[in-house]
Protein backbone atom coordinates (compact mmCIF):
# COMPACT_ATOMS: atom_id res chain seq x y z
CA UNK A 1 0.00 0.00 0.00
CA UNK A 2 1.35 3.38 -0.94
CA UNK A 3 0.18 6.93 -1.40
CA UNK A 4 -0.94 6.22 -4.97
CA UNK A 5 -3.93 4.52 -3.45
CA UNK A 6 -4.82 7.39 -1.15
CA UNK A 7 -4.01 10.34 -3.43
CA UNK A 8 -5.82 11.54 -6.50
CA UNK A 9 -9.32 11.97 -5.11
CA UNK A 10 -11.33 15.15 -4.62
CA UNK A 11 -9.30 18.01 -3.17
CA UNK A 12 -12.56 19.62 -2.00
CA UNK A 13 -15.09 16.76 -1.78
CA UNK A 14 -18.21 18.80 -1.01
CA UNK A 15 -17.85 21.44 -3.71
CA UNK A 16 -16.37 19.15 -6.35
CA UNK A 17 -19.09 16.54 -5.88
CA UNK A 18 -21.65 19.32 -6.32
CA UNK A 19 -19.92 20.50 -9.52
CA UNK A 20 -19.71 16.96 -10.80
CA UNK A 21 -23.35 16.30 -10.04
CA UNK A 22 -24.55 19.46 -11.78
CA UNK A 23 -22.57 18.44 -14.87
CA UNK A 24 -24.21 14.99 -14.82
CA UNK A 25 -27.67 16.46 -14.12
CA UNK A 26 -27.32 18.96 -16.97
CA UNK A 27 -25.97 16.22 -19.23
CA UNK A 28 -28.96 13.92 -18.65
CA UNK A 29 -31.51 16.78 -18.67
CA UNK A 30 -30.07 18.09 -21.95
CA UNK A 31 -28.98 15.00 -23.88
CA UNK A 32 -26.29 15.64 -26.46
CA UNK A 33 -24.82 18.69 -24.77
CA UNK A 34 -21.20 18.43 -23.69
CA UNK A 35 -20.83 19.25 -19.98
CA UNK A 36 -17.47 19.94 -18.35
CA UNK A 37 -16.38 17.25 -15.90
CA UNK A 38 -12.73 18.16 -15.25
CA UNK A 39 -12.35 17.80 -11.50
CA UNK A 40 -8.58 17.31 -11.26
CA UNK A 41 -8.68 13.65 -10.26
CA UNK A 42 -5.64 11.44 -10.82
CA UNK A 43 -6.81 7.84 -10.49
CA UNK A 44 -4.49 4.93 -11.28
CA UNK A 45 -4.53 3.79 -14.93
CA UNK A 46 -6.47 2.34 -16.67
CA UNK A 47 -9.24 4.21 -14.82
CA UNK A 48 -9.66 7.60 -16.50
CA UNK A 49 -10.16 10.87 -14.58
CA UNK A 50 -13.66 11.28 -16.07
CA UNK A 51 -14.79 7.79 -15.05
CA UNK A 52 -13.40 8.46 -11.59
CA UNK A 53 -15.24 11.80 -11.44
CA UNK A 54 -18.61 10.12 -12.06
CA UNK A 55 -17.90 7.40 -9.50
CA UNK A 56 -16.70 9.75 -6.77
CA UNK A 57 -19.68 12.03 -7.38
CA UNK A 58 -22.41 9.39 -7.23
CA UNK A 59 -21.16 6.19 -5.58
CA UNK A 60 -20.72 5.03 -2.00
CA UNK A 61 -21.27 1.88 0.02
CA UNK A 62 -24.93 1.81 -1.07
CA UNK A 63 -24.14 1.32 -4.76
CA UNK A 64 -22.93 -1.83 -6.44
CA UNK A 65 -20.36 -1.01 -9.14
CA UNK A 66 -19.44 -3.39 -11.95
CA UNK A 67 -16.04 -2.84 -13.53
CA UNK A 68 -15.14 -4.11 -16.98
CA UNK A 69 -12.66 -6.97 -16.31
CA UNK A 70 -9.70 -5.11 -17.87
CA UNK A 71 -10.39 -2.16 -15.57
CA UNK A 72 -10.49 -4.22 -12.39
CA UNK A 73 -6.77 -4.14 -11.70
CA UNK A 74 -5.50 -4.30 -8.17
CA UNK A 75 -4.53 -0.61 -8.28
CA UNK A 76 -7.94 0.51 -9.52
CA UNK A 77 -10.02 -1.62 -7.16
CA UNK A 78 -7.86 -0.59 -4.22
CA UNK A 79 -8.18 3.08 -5.15
CA UNK A 80 -11.96 2.82 -5.54
CA UNK A 81 -12.38 0.90 -2.29
CA UNK A 82 -10.62 3.73 -0.49
CA UNK A 83 -12.37 6.61 -2.24
CA UNK A 84 -15.95 5.38 -2.70
CA UNK A 85 -16.16 2.16 -0.67
CA UNK A 86 -18.63 0.59 -3.08
CA UNK A 87 -19.01 -3.18 -3.45
CA UNK A 88 -17.04 -3.92 -6.64
CA UNK A 89 -17.72 -7.62 -7.00
CA UNK A 90 -21.37 -7.34 -8.04
CA UNK A 91 -22.74 -9.21 -11.05
CA UNK A 92 -23.24 -7.28 -14.27
CA UNK A 93 -27.05 -7.51 -14.05
CA UNK A 94 -27.10 -6.42 -10.39
CA UNK A 95 -24.92 -3.34 -10.68
CA UNK A 96 -26.28 0.16 -10.16
CA UNK A 97 -23.30 1.54 -12.04
CA UNK A 98 -21.20 -0.13 -14.72
CA UNK A 99 -17.85 1.25 -15.81
CA UNK A 100 -16.29 0.49 -19.18
CA UNK A 101 -13.07 1.61 -20.79
CA UNK A 102 -13.24 -0.33 -24.05
CA UNK A 103 -16.14 1.40 -25.79
CA UNK A 104 -15.71 -0.59 -29.04
CA UNK A 105 -16.97 -3.74 -27.39
CA UNK A 106 -19.82 -2.03 -25.53
CA UNK A 107 -22.76 -4.39 -25.07
CA UNK A 108 -25.81 -2.76 -23.51
CA UNK A 109 -27.63 -6.03 -22.90
CA UNK A 110 -26.90 -7.94 -19.75
CA UNK A 111 -27.21 -4.93 -17.46
CA UNK A 112 -30.16 -4.38 -15.17
CA UNK A 113 -33.10 -2.74 -16.92
CA UNK A 114 -35.14 -2.28 -13.75
CA UNK A 115 -38.65 -3.67 -13.52
CA UNK A 116 -41.93 -2.35 -14.93
CA UNK A 117 -42.93 -1.36 -11.41
CA UNK A 118 -39.52 0.04 -10.43
CA UNK A 119 -37.79 1.07 -13.68
CA UNK A 120 -35.36 3.18 -11.61
CA UNK A 121 -33.64 -0.01 -10.44
CA UNK A 122 -31.54 -0.10 -13.57
CA UNK A 123 -27.85 0.17 -14.34
CA UNK A 124 -26.28 3.50 -15.27
CA UNK A 125 -23.56 2.65 -17.78
CA UNK A 126 -20.50 4.92 -17.80
CA UNK A 127 -18.29 4.52 -20.86
CA UNK A 128 -14.95 6.16 -21.60
CA UNK A 129 -14.75 6.87 -25.33
CA UNK A 130 -11.60 8.08 -27.16
CA UNK A 131 -13.25 11.47 -27.85
CA UNK A 132 -16.68 13.11 -27.71
CA UNK A 133 -16.35 14.44 -31.26
CA UNK A 134 -14.80 13.39 -34.54
CA UNK A 135 -16.85 10.25 -35.06
CA UNK A 136 -19.91 9.55 -37.20
CA UNK A 137 -22.74 11.99 -36.61
CA UNK A 138 -25.69 10.79 -34.54
CA UNK A 139 -28.98 12.70 -34.42
CA UNK A 140 -30.72 12.82 -31.03
CA UNK A 141 -34.37 13.58 -30.32
CA UNK A 142 -36.54 13.28 -27.24
CA UNK A 143 -37.10 14.89 -23.83
CA UNK A 144 -34.54 17.56 -23.03
CA UNK A 145 -34.00 18.37 -26.71
CA UNK A 146 -36.00 21.18 -28.30
CA UNK A 147 -35.83 19.92 -31.90
CA UNK A 148 -32.83 17.71 -32.49
CA UNK A 149 -29.15 17.78 -31.66
CA UNK A 150 -26.11 16.14 -33.22
CA UNK A 151 -23.26 14.40 -31.48
CA UNK A 152 -20.30 12.56 -32.96
CA UNK A 153 -18.51 10.53 -30.29
CA UNK A 154 -15.64 8.30 -31.38
CA UNK A 155 -15.27 4.65 -30.56
CA UNK A 156 -18.84 3.37 -30.31
CA UNK A 157 -19.46 -0.17 -31.62
CA UNK A 158 -20.80 -0.62 -35.15
CA UNK A 159 -24.17 -1.89 -33.96
CA UNK A 160 -24.66 0.88 -31.40
CA UNK A 161 -27.80 2.25 -33.07
CA UNK A 162 -29.46 -1.19 -33.05
CA UNK A 163 -28.44 -1.75 -29.44
CA UNK A 164 -29.81 1.64 -28.42
CA UNK A 165 -33.07 1.13 -30.32
CA UNK A 166 -33.53 -2.11 -28.41
CA UNK A 167 -32.86 -0.30 -25.13
CA UNK A 168 -35.25 2.51 -26.11
CA UNK A 169 -37.98 0.01 -26.94
CA UNK A 170 -38.01 -1.29 -23.36
CA UNK A 171 -39.07 2.07 -21.94
CA UNK A 172 -39.70 2.78 -19.10
CA UNK A 173 -37.16 0.05 -18.37
CA UNK A 174 -33.68 0.52 -19.78
CA UNK A 175 -30.15 1.66 -19.04
CA UNK A 176 -28.94 5.24 -19.08
CA UNK A 177 -25.60 5.97 -20.72
CA UNK A 178 -22.89 8.46 -19.84
CA UNK A 179 -20.13 8.95 -22.44
CA UNK A 180 -17.00 10.53 -20.99
CA UNK A 181 -13.76 11.81 -22.52
CA UNK A 182 -11.47 14.86 -22.44
CA UNK A 183 -12.77 16.19 -19.12
CA UNK A 184 -16.38 16.23 -20.31
CA UNK A 185 -19.53 14.13 -20.41
CA UNK A 186 -22.49 13.51 -22.73
CA UNK A 187 -25.64 12.02 -21.18
CA UNK A 188 -27.94 9.67 -23.06
CA UNK A 189 -30.98 8.88 -20.89
CA UNK A 190 -33.16 5.94 -21.95
CA UNK A 191 -35.73 8.37 -23.41
CA UNK A 192 -33.41 9.65 -26.16
CA UNK A 193 -34.09 8.50 -29.71
CA UNK A 194 -30.89 8.16 -31.74
CA UNK A 195 -30.60 7.83 -35.49
CA UNK A 196 -27.81 8.04 -38.03
CA UNK A 197 -27.28 11.28 -39.90
CA UNK A 198 -28.91 10.02 -43.10
CA UNK A 199 -31.80 8.21 -41.46
CA UNK B 1 -12.69 26.41 17.86
CA UNK B 2 -15.85 27.84 16.47
CA UNK B 3 -18.67 28.71 18.84
CA UNK B 4 -21.23 28.65 16.06
CA UNK B 5 -22.50 25.14 15.31
CA UNK B 6 -21.45 24.39 11.78
CA UNK B 7 -23.27 22.35 9.19
CA UNK B 8 -22.07 20.72 6.05
CA UNK B 9 -22.58 22.93 3.00
CA UNK B 10 -26.35 23.04 2.27
CA UNK B 11 -27.16 21.27 5.55
CA UNK B 12 -27.33 17.66 4.29
CA UNK B 13 -24.42 15.27 4.75
CA UNK B 14 -22.63 14.08 1.62
CA UNK B 15 -24.00 10.53 1.65
CA UNK B 16 -27.57 11.87 1.78
CA UNK B 17 -26.81 14.23 -1.08
CA UNK B 18 -25.42 11.37 -3.19
CA UNK B 19 -28.55 9.32 -2.50
CA UNK B 20 -30.84 12.21 -3.50
CA UNK B 21 -28.65 13.01 -6.53
CA UNK B 22 -28.90 9.43 -7.78
CA UNK B 23 -32.69 9.63 -7.46
CA UNK B 24 -32.79 12.94 -9.33
CA UNK B 25 -30.81 11.46 -12.24
CA UNK B 26 -33.22 8.50 -12.47
CA UNK B 27 -36.18 10.87 -12.28
CA UNK B 28 -34.80 12.87 -15.20
CA UNK B 29 -34.25 9.68 -17.22
CA UNK B 30 -37.86 8.50 -16.63
CA UNK B 31 -39.97 11.69 -16.92
CA UNK B 32 -43.04 11.68 -14.66
CA UNK B 33 -42.09 8.47 -12.84
CA UNK B 34 -41.92 8.72 -9.03
CA UNK B 35 -38.50 7.61 -7.81
CA UNK B 36 -38.45 6.49 -4.15
CA UNK B 37 -35.78 8.16 -2.02
CA UNK B 38 -34.75 7.93 1.62
CA UNK B 39 -36.20 11.27 2.72
CA UNK B 40 -34.53 12.71 5.81
CA UNK B 41 -35.82 14.58 8.80
CA UNK B 42 -35.32 18.27 8.13
CA UNK B 43 -35.27 21.11 10.64
CA UNK B 44 -38.84 22.03 9.65
CA UNK B 45 -42.11 20.13 9.78
CA UNK B 46 -43.57 17.99 7.02
CA UNK B 47 -45.84 20.14 4.91
CA UNK B 48 -43.30 22.94 5.10
CA UNK B 49 -41.56 21.83 1.95
CA UNK B 50 -39.11 19.22 3.21
CA UNK B 51 -39.09 17.43 -0.16
CA UNK B 52 -38.34 20.58 -2.11
CA UNK B 53 -35.74 21.63 0.46
CA UNK B 54 -33.90 18.30 0.15
CA UNK B 55 -33.89 18.51 -3.66
CA UNK B 56 -32.63 22.10 -3.53
CA UNK B 57 -29.97 21.16 -0.95
CA UNK B 58 -28.74 18.33 -3.20
CA UNK B 59 -28.36 20.47 -6.32
CA UNK B 60 -27.38 23.91 -5.00
CA UNK B 61 -23.84 25.25 -5.34
CA UNK B 62 -22.09 28.42 -4.19
CA UNK B 63 -22.66 30.19 -7.51
CA UNK B 64 -26.41 29.60 -7.56
CA UNK B 65 -28.97 32.34 -6.99
CA UNK B 66 -32.04 31.09 -5.14
CA UNK B 67 -35.61 32.35 -5.31
CA UNK B 68 -38.35 30.81 -3.17
CA UNK B 69 -42.06 31.41 -3.68
CA UNK B 70 -45.13 30.35 -1.76
CA UNK B 71 -48.39 30.60 -3.73
CA UNK B 72 -46.55 32.99 -6.06
CA UNK B 73 -45.37 35.29 -3.27
CA UNK B 74 -41.76 35.90 -2.23
CA UNK B 75 -42.72 37.45 1.08
CA UNK B 76 -44.83 34.85 2.86
CA UNK B 77 -43.60 32.84 5.85
CA UNK B 78 -42.71 29.63 4.05
CA UNK B 79 -40.81 31.41 1.29
CA UNK B 80 -38.96 33.76 3.65
CA UNK B 81 -37.88 30.98 6.03
CA UNK B 82 -36.66 28.62 3.29
CA UNK B 83 -34.76 31.46 1.61
CA UNK B 84 -33.18 32.35 4.96
CA UNK B 85 -32.37 28.68 5.59
CA UNK B 86 -30.29 28.37 2.41
CA UNK B 87 -28.72 31.80 2.86
CA UNK B 88 -27.50 30.49 6.23
CA UNK B 89 -26.51 26.87 5.52
CA UNK B 90 -25.23 27.32 1.96
CA UNK B 91 -24.33 31.00 2.00
CA UNK B 92 -25.90 31.44 -1.45
CA UNK B 93 -27.21 34.62 -3.00
CA UNK B 94 -30.99 34.95 -2.94
CA UNK B 95 -33.30 37.02 -5.06
CA UNK B 96 -36.98 37.70 -5.59
CA UNK B 97 -36.53 38.33 -9.32
CA UNK B 98 -37.48 35.36 -11.46
CA UNK B 99 -35.08 36.38 -14.23
CA UNK B 100 -32.05 36.48 -11.88
CA UNK B 101 -32.61 33.10 -10.21
CA UNK B 102 -30.84 29.88 -11.21
CA UNK B 103 -32.91 27.75 -8.81
CA UNK B 104 -36.52 28.59 -7.97
CA UNK B 105 -38.12 26.57 -5.22
CA UNK B 106 -41.88 26.85 -5.40
CA UNK B 107 -44.92 25.96 -3.41
CA UNK B 108 -47.88 25.71 -5.78
CA UNK B 109 -47.18 28.27 -8.51
CA UNK B 110 -45.07 28.64 -11.63
CA UNK B 111 -43.78 32.20 -12.14
CA UNK B 112 -45.58 34.26 -14.78
CA UNK B 113 -42.33 35.27 -16.47
CA UNK B 114 -41.38 32.45 -18.86
CA UNK B 115 -38.49 30.39 -17.47
CA UNK B 116 -35.19 30.15 -19.33
CA UNK B 117 -32.89 27.29 -20.25
CA UNK B 118 -30.52 26.61 -17.37
CA UNK B 119 -33.03 27.51 -14.67
CA UNK B 120 -34.26 24.76 -12.33
CA UNK B 121 -37.76 24.86 -10.85
CA UNK B 122 -38.05 22.80 -7.64
CA UNK B 123 -41.61 21.99 -6.56
CA UNK B 124 -42.69 21.18 -3.02
CA UNK B 125 -45.12 18.29 -3.34
CA UNK B 126 -47.54 17.08 -0.64
CA UNK B 127 -49.07 14.02 -2.38
CA UNK B 128 -47.00 12.88 -5.37
CA UNK B 129 -49.31 10.04 -6.41
CA UNK B 130 -52.07 11.33 -8.72
CA UNK B 131 -53.99 8.07 -8.29
CA UNK B 132 -53.83 8.08 -4.46
CA UNK B 133 -57.37 9.32 -3.81
CA UNK B 134 -58.70 6.79 -6.31
CA UNK B 135 -56.66 3.84 -5.02
CA UNK B 136 -55.08 4.05 -1.56
CA UNK B 137 -52.73 1.07 -1.90
CA UNK B 138 -49.22 1.91 -3.10
CA UNK B 139 -48.76 -1.66 -4.41
CA UNK B 140 -51.78 -1.13 -6.67
CA UNK B 141 -50.94 2.38 -7.88
CA UNK B 142 -47.41 1.15 -8.74
CA UNK B 143 -48.98 -1.60 -10.87
CA UNK B 144 -51.38 0.85 -12.48
CA UNK B 145 -48.44 3.04 -13.54
CA UNK B 146 -46.52 -0.02 -14.75
CA UNK B 147 -49.48 -1.17 -16.86
CA UNK B 148 -50.29 2.39 -17.97
CA UNK B 149 -53.75 1.75 -16.54
CA UNK B 150 -55.15 5.25 -16.19
CA UNK B 151 -58.82 4.58 -16.93
CA UNK B 152 -59.76 5.39 -13.35
CA UNK B 153 -58.39 8.91 -13.68
CA UNK B 154 -60.56 9.52 -16.73
CA UNK B 155 -63.56 8.16 -14.82
CA UNK B 156 -62.86 10.71 -12.09
CA UNK B 157 -62.74 13.55 -14.63
CA UNK B 158 -65.90 12.16 -16.28
CA UNK B 159 -67.70 12.12 -12.92
CA UNK B 160 -66.83 15.82 -12.61
CA UNK B 161 -68.59 16.43 -15.90
CA UNK B 162 -71.58 14.29 -14.92
CA UNK B 163 -71.98 16.17 -11.63
CA UNK B 164 -70.96 19.69 -12.55
CA UNK B 165 -71.27 19.87 -16.32
CA UNK B 166 -67.54 20.55 -16.58
CA UNK B 167 -64.23 19.25 -15.27
CA UNK B 168 -64.29 20.77 -11.79
CA UNK B 169 -60.68 19.93 -10.89
CA UNK B 170 -58.97 23.32 -10.61
CA UNK B 171 -55.64 22.48 -9.00
CA UNK B 172 -53.37 19.40 -8.96
CA UNK B 173 -54.88 18.80 -12.39
CA UNK B 174 -53.40 15.52 -13.70
CA UNK B 175 -51.01 15.62 -16.65
CA UNK B 176 -49.48 12.99 -18.90
CA UNK B 177 -45.73 13.33 -19.37
CA UNK B 178 -44.16 12.41 -22.71
CA UNK B 179 -47.16 10.22 -23.51
CA UNK B 180 -46.40 7.73 -20.73
CA UNK B 181 -46.75 8.56 -17.03
CA UNK B 182 -49.71 10.35 -15.49
CA UNK B 183 -48.24 12.83 -13.01
CA UNK B 184 -49.48 15.15 -10.29
CA UNK B 185 -48.13 18.63 -11.08
CA UNK B 186 -48.39 19.35 -7.29
CA UNK B 187 -51.26 21.59 -6.17
CA UNK B 188 -50.55 24.34 -8.68
CA UNK B 189 -53.66 25.91 -10.20
CA UNK B 190 -54.46 24.32 -13.55
CA UNK B 191 -53.75 27.82 -14.92
CA UNK B 192 -50.05 26.87 -14.69
CA UNK B 193 -50.29 23.48 -16.43
CA UNK B 194 -49.61 24.84 -19.94
CA UNK B 195 -46.37 26.44 -18.66
CA UNK B 196 -44.98 22.98 -17.89
CA UNK B 197 -45.30 21.85 -21.50
CA UNK B 198 -42.01 22.16 -23.44
CA UNK B 199 -40.56 24.46 -20.78
CA UNK B 200 -36.87 25.28 -21.38
CA UNK B 201 -36.27 24.89 -17.61
CA UNK B 202 -35.68 21.65 -15.74
CA UNK B 203 -38.54 20.85 -13.34
CA UNK B 204 -37.83 18.74 -10.24
CA UNK B 205 -40.47 17.61 -7.74
CA UNK B 206 -39.72 16.61 -4.14
CA UNK B 207 -42.21 15.02 -1.73
CA UNK B 208 -40.51 14.70 1.67
CA UNK B 209 -43.13 12.89 3.76
CA UNK B 210 -44.08 10.61 0.86
CA UNK B 211 -40.41 10.02 -0.04
CA UNK B 212 -40.68 10.52 -3.79
CA UNK B 213 -38.75 12.55 -6.35
CA UNK B 214 -39.89 13.04 -9.93
CA UNK B 215 -38.91 15.27 -12.80
CA UNK B 216 -39.84 16.81 -16.10
CA UNK B 217 -36.74 17.49 -18.22
CA UNK B 218 -36.62 20.61 -20.40
CA UNK B 219 -38.56 20.46 -23.67
CA UNK B 220 -40.78 17.60 -22.59
CA UNK B 221 -44.41 17.07 -23.53
CA UNK B 222 -46.77 17.71 -20.62
CA UNK B 223 -50.42 17.31 -21.61
CA UNK B 224 -53.35 17.91 -19.28
CA UNK B 225 -55.86 15.06 -19.37
CA UNK B 226 -59.20 15.90 -20.99
CA UNK B 227 -61.92 14.69 -23.37
CA UNK B 228 -62.53 15.58 -27.00
CA UNK B 229 -65.88 17.18 -26.15
CA UNK B 230 -64.59 18.70 -22.89
CA UNK B 231 -61.13 20.01 -23.75
CA UNK B 232 -58.79 21.22 -21.01
CA UNK B 233 -59.26 24.89 -20.18
CA UNK B 234 -57.41 27.18 -17.81
CA UNK B 235 -59.10 29.66 -15.48
CA UNK B 236 -60.05 33.03 -16.96
CA UNK B 237 -60.42 36.22 -15.00
CA UNK B 238 -62.95 38.89 -15.90
CA UNK B 239 -60.89 41.77 -14.53
CA UNK B 240 -57.22 42.72 -14.50
CA UNK B 241 -54.95 42.89 -11.43
CA UNK B 242 -56.17 45.76 -9.21
CA UNK B 243 -52.59 46.89 -8.56
CA UNK B 244 -50.75 46.51 -11.87
CA UNK B 245 -53.60 46.01 -14.38
CA UNK B 246 -52.03 42.79 -15.70
CA UNK B 247 -54.28 40.50 -17.69
CA UNK B 248 -53.63 36.87 -18.53
CA UNK B 249 -52.02 36.20 -15.14
CA UNK B 250 -53.26 34.22 -12.15
CA UNK B 251 -55.08 36.42 -9.63
CA UNK B 252 -55.77 36.01 -5.91
CA UNK B 253 -58.98 37.38 -4.39
CA UNK B 254 -58.33 39.63 -1.40
CA UNK B 255 -61.20 40.52 0.92
CA UNK B 256 -61.16 44.25 1.76
CA UNK B 257 -63.97 44.68 4.31
CA UNK B 258 -66.94 42.85 5.77
CA UNK B 259 -69.41 44.33 3.28
CA UNK B 260 -68.41 42.11 0.37
CA UNK B 261 -65.65 44.40 -0.84
CA UNK B 262 -62.82 42.55 -2.57
CA UNK B 263 -60.05 42.99 -5.07
CA UNK B 264 -58.15 40.69 -7.41
CA UNK B 265 -54.36 40.98 -7.37
CA UNK B 266 -51.48 39.13 -9.01
CA UNK B 267 -50.52 35.92 -7.24
CA UNK B 268 -46.97 36.36 -8.57
CA UNK B 269 -45.70 39.25 -6.42
CA UNK B 270 -42.44 39.67 -8.35
CA UNK B 271 -44.28 40.00 -11.63
CA UNK B 272 -46.69 42.54 -10.09
CA UNK B 273 -43.87 44.61 -8.57
CA UNK B 274 -41.94 44.66 -11.82
CA UNK B 275 -44.98 45.83 -13.74
CA UNK B 276 -45.66 48.60 -11.24
CA UNK B 277 -42.02 49.67 -11.43
CA UNK B 278 -42.52 49.93 -15.17
CA UNK B 279 -45.41 52.33 -14.54
CA UNK B 280 -48.41 50.01 -14.92
CA UNK B 281 -51.22 51.01 -12.56
CA UNK B 282 -54.39 49.16 -11.60
CA UNK B 283 -57.56 50.82 -10.34
CA UNK B 284 -56.68 50.19 -6.67
CA UNK B 285 -52.97 50.98 -6.76
CA UNK B 286 -51.86 53.27 -3.98
CA UNK B 287 -51.28 56.43 -5.98
CA UNK B 288 -54.89 56.67 -7.10
CA UNK B 289 -56.16 56.14 -3.57
CA UNK B 290 -53.86 58.87 -2.28
CA UNK B 291 -54.99 61.22 -5.03
CA UNK B 292 -58.63 60.58 -4.15
CA UNK B 293 -58.13 61.37 -0.47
Amino acid sequence: MDNLMLDGGFADPVMQAQQGFRALMDALANPGTIQQLALGLTPPAPLTPELAAVLLTLCDHDTGVWLEPDLATEAVTGWLRFHIGSPLNVARDQAQFAVLRDSNTLQLNGFSLGTDIYPDRSTTVIVAVPALSGGDALVLKGPGIEHSVEISPLGLPGDFLEQWAENRAQFPRGVDLLLVADGAVIGLPRTTRISGKDA
Amino acid sequence: MSLIPSYNFAYLDEQTKRMIRRSILKAIAIPGYQVPFASREMPMPYGWGTGGVQVTAAIIGPSDVLKVIDQGADDTTNAVSIRAFFAKVANVATTTHTADATIIQTRHRIPERPLQAGQVLVYQVPIPEPLRFLEPRETETRKMHALEEYGLMHVKLYEDIAKHGQIATTYAYPVKVEGRYVMDPSPTPKFDNPKMHMSPALQLFGAGREMRIYAVPPFTEVVSLDFEDHPFEIQHFTQPCALCAATGVYLDEVILDDHGGHMFVCSDTDNCEERRAQGHRGHLSGEELEAAE
